[in-house]
This record gives structure tokens, sequence and C-alpha cells, in this order.
């Protein structure tokens, strides 16, 4: 035998156990799901398919495919909010911030990443409630007659995903712009560019890849999360998430949970071909 | 621009500590609800939390899962490593990106297909279950980590210990283990949150046994509740101790 | 176009240390210019201080007879072409050339058509829409040249340029400097650490140590008559012999030599030690020998001081068999006090 192959031989069992665990943990159970998804239900039994039963009740049924639309249209709003909110946070902290304080502030503003998710989002249902600290505070100062309801709708949700992507963005924007030459900013300067071209016109393009990078990733996380649309935005309109776990929950209908899976797992994947494209086009 | 960077950092600092703030002011709340007027500070809902054995049994189970399962991440995520570092195997590419794929698919849709699958094969949802459905989710980012602290120069000193008659096993454990053992420190603590912190899986797999996550997820189903500020006030408190001694000891390190 | 420099007094310091001690320096306006020192000298230091990165905590800084010491680069006559070039990797080589031009606010035919003229200058006009990535080392350093020049500064700095281009690169594109400074008669301020560059560029080559200035002169000047121990050792290699006055010559651990009085170190080139020359340095063995193309370098353990070497270039083709003795020579010797 020769060496090469004794090294590959050897290669491939160091790396059999984790592709096993993927294959037999991950690979499979996701196979399943698809093909649980090509089944559908009849009363309460799972009719096994496969057949686009399924499917076309996701597309025919209103309740089911707003939840499409109810997601995308918050995580955009997450998206965007979060990435113009952390943008310039984390630059003041990067460049304005003296440099001893600098740690400091850098983990004061992801201070709460370390409070368990589930406790995040209920603080701001405490901090948005009809009786919480902002409309005591409003309706204290006069400023509001009457408490308005925050709670139970879209804009709770968005403030709670954006609490909590603004300080994930803030981190990665950040250690983007630390890892630039300085001297980036010194010579447009130097070459006569004010503060704001400094910024618009070297700075933010050089962040770009760092922060498309950053969107999708809040992109991904945010489409599919559970927690924060279920505490915050209660069931007035639902997620994609929220559609599944009920799905789960009240029917026991496993094939129609799984068919909105493969519709998130779709959407997430046309998302990265999309912004796959745009990083390369950036490159060229 | 100075007085607008201050402004801006006092009140984006302002958006991101109050709730965290809100929660451990009202943990202290003297009344039944945690909202505004404060009433007085009180230590009840902590001497509450403490006595309540679902919660204490539910934080033994998270602290079992994640222990366990960061302790499997590492090592398969480390044994992969080095095995792609090893030699150039046929479809590399292709398996490296199998390793890597759970990372890009919702934790929900994992824990939903591992619900499926546990279903069929006819076990029973469990802390076991919980804890392969974590591994799933961190032996990624393990292998990512360790896979890029495996460059050339370790590459050499791999070659330089077979060189010098070291067996595979010991080529591992006495001189690559130990070049990156940095970076394992990183894997296991980065798993060991991710696997503390985790809900949805654990929510679809476990029962009877629950991890911390899901224990506090069903006592926010009973409203708001001092007790609950207490809990997660605790949580926050002990993550941050952690956060800040691993800071201290690796900035010294770093200082050194 | 151009303008001359004046330091006045400066020093700087960065908390507890000082990394200049009051400085004063003149440079002509056209001159070139070169800092040279070891790395944590101050050079870099100071042509932060030129360019405005920097405001000295005393003393003053004149470009043009104007004082600048608290103008920032923006305003400042001067352009800086840093180490790592800082090209913007998200603009093509025109727009990277042009973008200073573009920031006084003339309009894009005019700033294209400059940025084109200047990279006709450095050879790289038929690259113009290329983006930095796609150039080898020396492409992106001329483009770095281009880009300062283009807004036709008085005062161009220029900090370790060449540090990250290999040997035979440094040594073509010192020439092109040059060249390029003569051209466009620019104050040239240029840092460096390595000696050969220095004296291959400059007009005037700065020594500075410890964040002071060694020696200020003409490459002939530091490098055959530095003023400092630290400057002759920093400019080459030297042999070193501690000398006292005795009579007409000096006492030294090879005897007495027949050279003007003096006490302190004397320092002796390589290629100033010889088999001819103006003094005797004694009979000598020689212990080693190497064929370094243009001369061959030799040990020689003196008979007087065995433990001692001295180290000659001889020329080529000649050299005595390794364990001969011969009687050696030394040439221009210079008498230097350790603590100058």
């Amino acid at each position: 035998m020769s060496i090469e192959r004794t090294e590959r031989r050897q290669a491939a069992g160091l790396a059999a156990p984790a592709l096993l665990w993927t294959l037999a943990f991950f690979l499979l159970p996701f196979g399943a799901m698809v093909w649980m998804s090509l089944g559908h239900m009849e009363g309460r039994t799972v009719v096994p398919g496969p057949g686009p039963e399924t499917y076309a009740r996701i597309f025919s049924d209103p309740s089911l495919f707003r939840g499409i639309f109810v997601s995308l249209e918050i995580t955009a709003t997450v998206t965007v909010l979060s990435v113009a909110l952390a943008w310039p946070l984390a630059w003041i902290i990067a460049t304005r911030v003296p440099a001893r304080w600098r740690r400091l502030a850098l983990l004061l503003a992801v201070l709460p990443f370390w409070t368990s998710y589930v406790v995040r989002s209920y603080s701001w249902a405490l901090v948005l409630g009809e009786k919480g600290v902002i409309m005591n505070a409003l309706t204290g100062l006069g400023l509001l007659a009457e408490p308005v309801q925050i709670m139970a709708t879209r804009t709770a949700t968005v403030i709670g995903f954006t609490h909590f992507f603004v300080m994930l963005l803030t981190l990665t924007i950040y250690s983007n712009l630390v890892q630039l030459s300085p001297n980036y900013a010194r010579a447009a300067e130097d070459l006569g560019a004010s503060r704001w071209q400094v910024i618009r016109l070297v700075i933010l393009p050089l962040t770009l890849p760092g922060v498309m990078t950053g969107a999708f990733l809040t992109f991904v996380l945010c489409i599919g999360d559970y927690i924060t649309p279920q505490i915050l935005g209660g069931n007035n309109e639902l997620s994609l998430p929220q559609l599944i776990m009920l799905q789960l929950g009240r029917r026991g209908d496993f094939p129609m949970a799984s068919a909105l899976s493969v519709v998130l797992m779709a959407i997430v994947t046309l998302a990265y071909a999309a912004s796959a494209r745009w990083l390369k086009m950036d490159r060229v | 621009m100075r007085i607008l960077s201050w402004a801006y950092l006092a009140l984006m600092f302002a958006f991101i500590l109050l709730p965290v703030a809100v929660l451990v002011v009202f943990s202290f709340q003297d009344g039944r609800l945690p909202v505004p007027p404060f009433k007085g500070p009180t230590l009840e809902w902590y001497a509450k939390v403490l006595a309540d054995r679902d919660l204490m049994a539910a934080l033994g189970n998270s602290m079992l899962v994640a222990l366990a399962s960061s302790a499997v991440s590492v090592l398969l995520g480390f044994l992969a490593a080095a095995g792609f570092a090893r030699a150039r195997l046929p479809g590399s590419a292709l398996l490296r990106g199998l390793i890597i794929a759970p990372m890009t698919v919702s934790y929900l849709i994992i824990g939903l297909g591992l619900l499926q699958a546990v279903n069929w094969i006819g076990l029973r949802p469990s802390l076991m279950a919980t804890g392969i459905g974590h591994v799933v989710i961190n032996l990624p980012l393990c292998f990512a980590i360790l896979a890029a602290s495996i460059g050339a120069p370790q590459q050499s000193a791999l070659r330089a210990a077979r060189d010098l008659g070291a067996g595979e096993r010991q080529v591992l454990s006495l001189v690559l283990a130990p070049m990156i053992a940095p970076s394992l420190a990183a894997a296991f603590f980065l798993s060991f949150t991710f696997s503390w912190d985790e809900f949805i899986i654990a929510f679809l797999l476990t029962r009877f046994d629950v991890t911390l996550p899901v224990e506090i997820w069903s006592m926010l189903r009973s409203g708001l509740s001092p007790e609950t500020n207490a809990v997660g006030a605790l949580v926050f408190l002990v993550s941050v101790l952690v956060v800040v001694t691993l800071e201290l000891l690796l900035f010294r390190k770093a200082a050194k | 176009m151009t303008a001359d420099v004046e330091i006045r007094a400066v020093e700087h310091r960065f908390e507890s240390f000082t990394a200049l001690q009051r400085i004063d320096l003149q440079i002509a306006a056209g001159e070139f210019v070169v800092l040279l020192g070891p790395s944590g000298c101050g050079k870099t230091t100071l042509l932060s201080l030129i360019g405005g990165f920097l405001t000295p905590s005393e003393g003053q800084i004149l470009i043009g007879g104007r004082d600048m010491t608290h103008v920032g680069p923006k305003l400042r006559p001067t352009t800086t072409m840093f180490q790592d070039y800082a090209l913007f990797p998200h603009m093509t080589l025109r727009d990277n050339v042009g973008f200073g031009l573009r920031m006084r606010g003339r309009a894009r035919r005019d700033h294209d058509a400059k940025a084109m003229e200047m990279l006709d200058m450095v050879g790289l006009a038929d690259k113009a829409g290329r983006k930095p990535h796609a150039l080898s080392g020396g492409q992106r350093q001329r483009v770095a040249l281009a880009r300062a020049l283009a807004v036709e500064p008085d005062v161009l700095l220029l900090d370790e340029p060449l540090g990250a281009l290999d040997l035979k690169l440094r040594r073509q594109m010192q020439d092109e400097l040059k060249a390029i400074q003569r051209r466009v008669g620019t104050t040239f301020v240029h840092v460096t650490h390595d000696q050969e560059e220095a004296m291959a560029i400059a007009d005037r080559i700065v020594v500075m140590n410890g964040g002071r200035i060694e020696h200020c002169g003409t490459p002939e000047e530091v490098y055959l008559r530095p003023r400092t121990l630290f400057s002759a050792a920093f400019m080459g290699e030297l042999n070193r012999l501690p000398v006292r006055p005795a009579g007409d010559g000096v006492d030294s651990p090879l005897g007495p030599l027949a050279v003007a009085p003096g006490a302190g170190i004397l320092c002796l080139r390589p290629e100033n030690v010889g088999l001819q020359g103006g003094f005797s340095l004694g009979p000598a063995r020689l212990t080693e020998a190497a064929f370094f193309g243009a001369h061959h370098r030799c040990h020689f353990a003196p008979l007087a001081a065995p433990e001692l070497r001295l180290v000659a270039h001889l020329p080529q083709g000649a050299h005595p068999e390794i364990g001969a003795e011969v009687e050696l020579f030394g040439r221009d010797p210079v008498i230097l006090t350790e603590a100058a």
C-alpha cells in the first residue's frame, strides 16, 4: 500500500465519527422530514406520500400562506434596522471612545447577550407591557393620556429582535472596523476628505463584506426563531416558526410542520444564494 | 460630531441595557408583579427560586447536557479537523460541507427532524436526545474553529512528530492538542454557552426531565412574576461572572 | 509644488515615554532627505509630526515658512505614502489616484485626466481600471506614489515605502523614486532603517537614535566621517580599536599606531584595511576568507593581540593562504569617543 493511501485511510478514520454523527442525526432526520412533508393528514393519522397535498394546502390556506410574508416582513425590518443602528454604535466604540475605555464599552454594549434568550424576551415583555416602565413613564410625564398597546403586536417582536441583533452586529462590525488599517482613514484625510467623506467613501465600503455576513446571519437566525414572536408578538399574527409549532402542538400535523420547515429552509437558501452572489460581485 | 456621538452612544446603551436593568431591579420587588411602582427591596423571590426543586433539577439537567454535548462536540470536531489536516480526501470539500451544513439550518428544523427520527425509532424524548441534538448544532462550530486553528506551523509540527516516530494517537494527544489548546478551550466554551441557552431543540425533545430554558418557559405561562425575574437575574449574574473571569484570564495571558 | 520644512525644538512624548527629544532640523525645498535609524529611534514619529498626524508636545513645525504645528493633515501641503500603502481596495486605480482631487471638489473629467497622467508617470496607465488586489507589491507601491503626488503636495512623506518589497525590486524602486523626485521637484522626506537604501536615494541622511539626531549630512559625510560611534556602526561594518594618545601617534592593543593622536575608539571600515595603506597595523595571520563577488571578506588575527579579529575586504583575485602571516595596513581612520 502506498504511503499516500495509508495517510488517506488514517485521515478518513479520524473524520469518520463526525461525518457519521452528522449523517445519522442531521442528514437522515432531515431527509425523514422532507419525506414527511410529502405526506398529508387524514383525520388524526398521517398518510405517507409522496404527494403535493400538504404543500398545496400552504398555498391555498391564507392563514398559512400569510405566515411566509409575516416572517419575511419582520425579518427584513429587523435586519435593516439592526444594521442601521449597530454600524454607528460599532464605529463610535471603535474610533471615538478612548482606547482604555473601548473594551469596557464593548462589554457593556453586549452585556445582555449573557442573559438567557428566553429571559431576554421576557424582560422586554416587562418593559413594553401596559403597566411596564415605558408606558408608566410616558403616562406619568403626561406625554400619553392612555397607555398604548405595544405588547402582542409586531412592534414588540421587532423591538425584541432588534435588541438582540444590534448586539450581535455591533460585535461583528466592531471587529471588522478594528481590523482595518488606521492608515485608510489617515490616507483619505491626508488627501483632503472630510470626516463624513472618510466614513462614506472609505470606511463604510470597506466594512461592507462584514456587514453583509452579519446581515445574512441576522436574517437566518431571525426568520427561524420561535421564542421572540411567541413571547412578544402574541397570537394576532403568526410567523412561520409559530405556525410550525402550532401544527405540532395542537394537531400533531407532522406533514404540515415539515412542509412549512422546508419552505423556511428554501427561503434561507434563496437568501444565501442572493447574498453570496452580491458578495462576489463586490469583489470583481 | 462629538456631542452627537456621545448622545448616540448613551441612547444605544440605554436601549441595550434597559431590559436587563428592569429585569434585575424588579427581581427585588416586594410585591406580586414585576412592574412599577417599585415597592422596595426583598430577597424573597431569590429564596423561592433556590428552594424550587423543579428549577434546581432543570439547572442540573442543563449543566449535564451542556457539559456532555460540548465534550462530544469538541472531541468529534477535533478528530475531524485533524483528519482533514492529515491528508486530502477525495471529495474533501463536500465532506467538510456536510459537517458544516447544520450551521446554516434553523434549530427549529434540526429539532423537528430529530423529533420525527426519535418517534420513528420508537425512543422517548429525553435529555439524551436533547444532548444528541446539541452535538448536531455545536459540532460544525467546533470543527470550524479547530480546523481554522490548524495552520501551516501546526502541520509541520505534526509532520516532525511523525518523523520522530510518534504514533497517530501520540501525535494528536502530545503535539496537536497542546498546540491548539486555546482553540479547544474556546470551542468548548462556546458550545457550552449555546447548549446552555438552547431552547427549541430541548423543548421538542424533552418531556419530563427538562432543561433550564424550558423550565423558565413554563414559568412564563403563569404570567409575569418577580420569581421569573429572579431566575433570569441569577442566570445573568453567573454568565457575567464566567465571562469576566475568562476575559481576565485570557487578557492576562495575552498581555504576557 | 515644493517647500522647505523647519523643525524647531520639537519634543514628543507618549505618556511617560519620550519619543523625540528636542529635535532641530532644516530641510531645504526640493531636497530628498532620509530619516534613518533602528526601530524605536523616533523617525516615524517625526514623520507623523510633519504630516500632521501627531501634534508635538513642544516646539514648532514650519512648512514653507508657515507655522503648521496645529494644522491637521487635511490642510497641510504634505501628503503621506504609508508603509502598507493604504490603497482603497474597493476603488479602481484611477479612482484611488484621483481621490485627492475629487476631495478638492474638482470635476470628474479633471481628476480622471490627472489620475491618468500620474498613472502614466509610474507606468501603470494600462491598468487604470483594475483594483489594487490585482497588482503586485511593486505596482501597488507605484500607485500609492501616484496617488500621493496627484494632489501636487509641497512635501511628500514616505513611511518605509519599500519595506515590503524584496531586495531586487527594492533596488529598482529606489532608482525610480529618485528619478521621479528629480522630475517633480517636490521635497521628499523618506523614513527607512536600511542604510544602503538611504545612501542610494538621499541628498541628505539624518541618522536618528533614541529620539535624537545623531548625525545629519550627505551620504558621503555620514559614511566616511561619522560624528558618533552609533552612526558609524549603523552605516556599515566597523573594526574598532580602543586607543589613547602616545607621543605623535596613539597606543592600541596592536601596539603604537601612526595616526593623529586622540582618545576613544579607532574605527576602520573593512575596505580600509588591506595589504597596503596609510599606516601599519602590524603583522597578522589570516584565519578565514570567503568570496563575496566584488571582494574577499577576510578575518585576520593580529599577532600582537591574537584574541582580536580584524575584518578586511581584499580586492578580487589576490588573498593570502589561510594561516599565512602578512602585514596589515589601514587607511582613513576616524577616532570617536564612546558617548558622542
